[in-house]
């Protein structure tokens, strides 16, 4: 166990906080909302196991699954030690409470960082070993022989010398009395079942036919519907509004007027957002009504002629010489645009609170409509959802605290259900990040590297204990271990806050811009030592190693050596990030105007041991396309201290005609595991600017692509 | 007081002629499968069939619908080619977060409907109004053609 084995109350607390099940019809998984309800279930070892006494097994999911699979691999990890049949198994939804489901790497609980598999890896292999430990040694004790002499087979028990079974749940009531074991002992790696083994997803029956419930689709009886309208300038206020002929339209029962947000509330969401619509807001903007895209580039700049924090103790480069290389890359703000769009459900009661949401932090969304509310956040009631879509959007809780400020003014529950231009604009955003390189050079290699990184601290924000000595670990993280020999490199750090918007956590974090500089940074000391890109990062890293040999898979893959027609061109990423390596090769043509198409990527991945090879797929896919949409499409921009996009047709996301052929190849390993959510984001960006230097000599620093900067000269 | 043939079934929603068909599903009617995404025709997460052609019912006045049958995620598994779309895309994994995929299956249940076997161009064609944030596209082109495959074997 990762946590302290939770004692009986804290169990019972647990079980209570939870909500109903989500009855489903077709075949599949069942999938229940907010914790375990599940009746008979006797046997409880720990947070994770619930075993009634007709077999019926619970697993109590400790990480939200919003698409990247985790629910499968996890239940197969339980599974793998328990011994039991997945495809009958029921996976709930783990209720709120970080003492029980606390994130081991974060101590609370939240589903991020790419940190599922790392922390729970062994976790779930303990609670499911210790489980089977003592149902065996119920059963055991019911036969009066050696448990040792006691075998399992998917939910049964067998005495093999006298030929006996039982089932777990025969026995659950009796291993429900016995203290879970101190030390178990874990499956050797070879007579793994499921681990490594494809497994197709638990999660997904009831998506292909409109029967799962995401947190939008909930619906309480008497439930009323609204939309919202925050500040379009940060820290904005309401000046005034008129509401006449709002009131006027049909189905618009309340409209709610805070110092920051109008709501109308309606009979289904047309109706509110008509009304939204007919509302005359004026707003005072308040102080950031002349922030925009240059003050935010300028504010990044300003701060990087700071010293900053010392990451690492190297010496900085100095900026003469003539073997001396610098440079500067920038990446955009970007909005998370997740398909389900932001909302909330709320329930106001006397002293009480019931939400349906989709979060990646459950204990925080409760807690923050305890504090809006002014109640305990054990009145809270949270039933949490499968989501939509989190690319770190739903680390964040605003969109609970604006539904709760305004379900507090609705009599009965009501949705909360932003538009998808409210998501767009009045969001939390990936900040700028930029990263000013150098180093010298000595026979075309390194022998003196510096990194500043310039970026705001996520981490000192979201989890503040572990923000230390004034280093971020994530705005750091990708530029400090990286996968090359570099002598003594100089790594500093400027904390930087833009000014006028509210930052958040992006998929990738901060290897987007870390590895991205880094990458790009190589490629031009490559272009500078006169080398190819492949040969020179193949000299910078330990020939045994693990980064040296995802990028010779890649290359060899890849054909990185065959010619490609004019303004074509190969580009590569090698990083370490995440506790994984991954070298991906981008291919580009760029077109007369400048356009830049992305025709191939073959990516080579090695994340360790690897619960769910087909999984660890998907994530390299998906995240391949997520990071080209930024790439390609995306950058929030600002006037007047207002988000200038505002839905798909301004803020794009790549389509499928617009899809590369990907490549994946997975290394078999027996390290440990390696985080696998974000790292195919990260290497896109790289990848394709440096396979843009190729087919056009022009190194692109900021991002997205603009394709004024590579369009064929007259 | 409108009548909509849905799913086979004749539904009766007390609304203006004026909302779209997405609102009288989702809030109305409480079918939710029909996802929204963002109200302007651009994402197409909410696809439906009417008369067994996609369309986006964000975008669609329930008043100008008349007798036409509207086919939603909730039932398309009952024709042969949801069916198969429905099966490829458990098959292949195609899913992850899966909001959009209620639209990716409308959308891909219509093409094989309709092109024994599709092309890329095909597809491409079919499916670049359904935008998918978890980056799926390469298995729902695979979905879709496996899917086609089975439908029309």
């Amino acid at each position: 166990m990762n946590a302290a084995t939770p004692t009986r109350r804290q169990l019972l607390r647990g079980m209570a906080a939870g909500g109903f099940i989500l009855a489903v019809g077709i075949a599949g998984n069942r999938i229940a909302v907010a914790g375990d309800t599940s009746t008979g279930a006797v046997f409880a070892p720990d947070a994770f196991i619930r075993i009634g006494t007709d077999g019926a097994t619970t697993l109590i999911m400790p990480q939200v699954e919003m698409g990247q699979g985790i629910y499968t691999t996890l239940a197969m990890l339980i599974a793998e030690e328990l011994d039991v049949d997945l495809a009958t198994v029921t996976l709930a939804e783990a209720p709120p409470s970080d003492a029980l489901y606390g994130n081991p790497i974060f101590k609370i609980q939240v589903t991020g960082g790419s940190t599922s598999v790392r922390g729970y890896f062994l976790p779930m292999r303990r609670a499911g070993a210790a489980a089977r430990t003592m149902l065996v040694q119920s059963a055991a004790a019911r036969w009066n022989v050696d448990p040792a002499s006691c075998s399992t087979e998917l939910g049964t028990i067998r005495h093999a010398a006298s030929g006996r079974t039982i089932g777990y749940g025969a026995v659950a009531g009796a291993a429900a009395r016995l203290k879970p074991p101190a030390e178990v002992q874990l499956k050797d790696t070879r007579h793994f079942r499921l681990i490594g083994k494809p497994h197709h997803r638990l999660d997904t029956a009831h998506k292909v036919d409109g029967s799962l419930q995401y947190g939008i689709d909930v619906m309480p009886e008497g439930v009323k519907f609204a939309t919202l309208c925050a500040s379009p300038v940060l820290g904005g206020k309401v000046a005034h509004v008129d509401d006449s002929q709002a009131r006027a339209l049909p189905g618009v029962r309340q409209i709610v007027v805070l110092d920051n947000i109008v709501a109308v509330v309606g009979d289904h969401m047309w109706a509110a957002k008509q009304g939204l619509d007919a509302l005359a807001i004026t707003w005072d903007d308040g102080a950031n009504a002349a922030v925009s895209t240059e003050t935010l580039w300028q504010g990044l700049q300003a701060a990087a002629t700071q010293q900053g924090v010392a990451v690492t103790k190297g010496a900085a480069v100095e900026a003469n010489g003539a073997d001396v290389v610098s440079a500067r890359y920038e990446i955009p703000m970007l909005a998370h645009a997740p398909m389900e769009p932001m909302n909330c459900t709320v329930h106001v009661k006397p002293g009480a609170c019931e939400l349906w949401v989709g979060t990646q932090v459950s204990t925080k969304a409760q807690r923050i409509a305890a504090q809006v509310l002014g109640i305990p956040p054990e009145a809270v009631t949270l039933n949490n959802h499968l989501i939509g879509g989190g690319f770190g959007r739903r680390l964040e809780v605003d969109m609970v605290e604006r539904a709760v400020r305004v379900a507090q003014h609705v009599d009965g529950p009501v949705k909360i259900v932003w538009t998808r231009e409210e998501d767009i604009q009045k969001a939390m955003y990936r900040s700028v990040y930029g990263s000013w390189m150098g180093a010298e050079l000595q026979d075309g290699k390194p022998v003196a590297w510096s990194h500043k990184v310039v970026g705001p601290a996520e981490v000192a924000r979201f989890l503040p204990p572990a923000f230390k000595n004034g280093i971020d670990s994530d705005a750091v993280d990708g530029a400090v271990e990286t996968p090359y020999l570099l002598p003594n490199p100089a790594i500093t750090y400027v904390r930087h806050e833009p000014v006028g918007i509210q930052t958040c956590f992006w998929r990738g974090v901060g290897p987007n811009n870390n590895v991205f500089s880094t990458e790009c940074f190589v490629d031009l000391l490559a272009k500078k030592a006169g080398k190819d890109p492949l040969d020179y990062r193949r000299s910078l890293t330990d020939p045994k190693g693990r980064a040296h040999h995802v990028l010779d898979l890649a290359a060899e893959k890849a054909g990185w050596s065959m010619p490609l027609p004019a303004r074509a061109g190969r580009g590569i990423c090698l990083q370490f990030a995440f506790g994984s390596y991954l070298a991906t090769i981008a291919e580009v043509a760029v077109d007369d105007d400048g356009t830049v198409r992305v025709q191939r990527l073959v990516t080579a991945v090695d994340c360790g041991i690897i619960v769910n090879p087909d999984g660890v797929v998907a994530q390299i896919q998906g995240g391949h396309v997520f990071g080209l949409s930024a790439v390609l499409h995306q950058q929030i921009t600002l006037e007047k201290g207002r988000v200038q996009q505002s839905n798909f047709h301004d803020y794009r996301v790549l389509r499928i005609d617009e899809m590369p052929q990907i490549d994946v190849i997975l290394v078999p390993s027996a390290e440990a595991p390696g985080g696998i959510g974000e790292p195919g984001t990260v290497s896109v960006q790289p990848a394709v600017a440096n396979a843009v230097y190729a087919a056009t000599g022009v190194q692109l620093t900021r991002m997205p692509i603009d394709p004024a900067l590579l369009a064929r000269k007259a | 007081m409108l009548e909509l043939s849905i799913n086979g079934e004749v539904h009766r929603a007390d609304v203006t002629a004026d909302v779209p068909l997405l609102w009288v599903l989702r809030d109305v009617l409480g079918m939710t499968g029909t996802k929204f995404g963002c109200g302007i025709a651009q994402c197409g997460a909410c696809t439906v069939h009417l008369d067994g052609r996609p369309v986006r019912s964000c975008q669609l006045p329930v008043g100008l619908i008349g007798d036409r049958k509207i086919t939603t995620v909730e039932g398309i598994g009952a024709t042969r080619a949801g069916a198969a779309v429905q099966k490829a895309w458990l098959d292949l994994d195609v899913i992850q977060c899966g909001y959009c995929q209620s639209g990716q299956i409308m959308s891909a249940a219509a093409l094989i409907a309709s092109t024994p076997a599709p092309s890329d161009a095909d597809i491409d064609a079919a499916m670049a109004g359904n935008i998918c944030r978890c980056g799926t596209y390469v298995r729902i082109r695979e979905g879709i053609k496996k899917a086609a495959a089975e439908h029309h074997a």
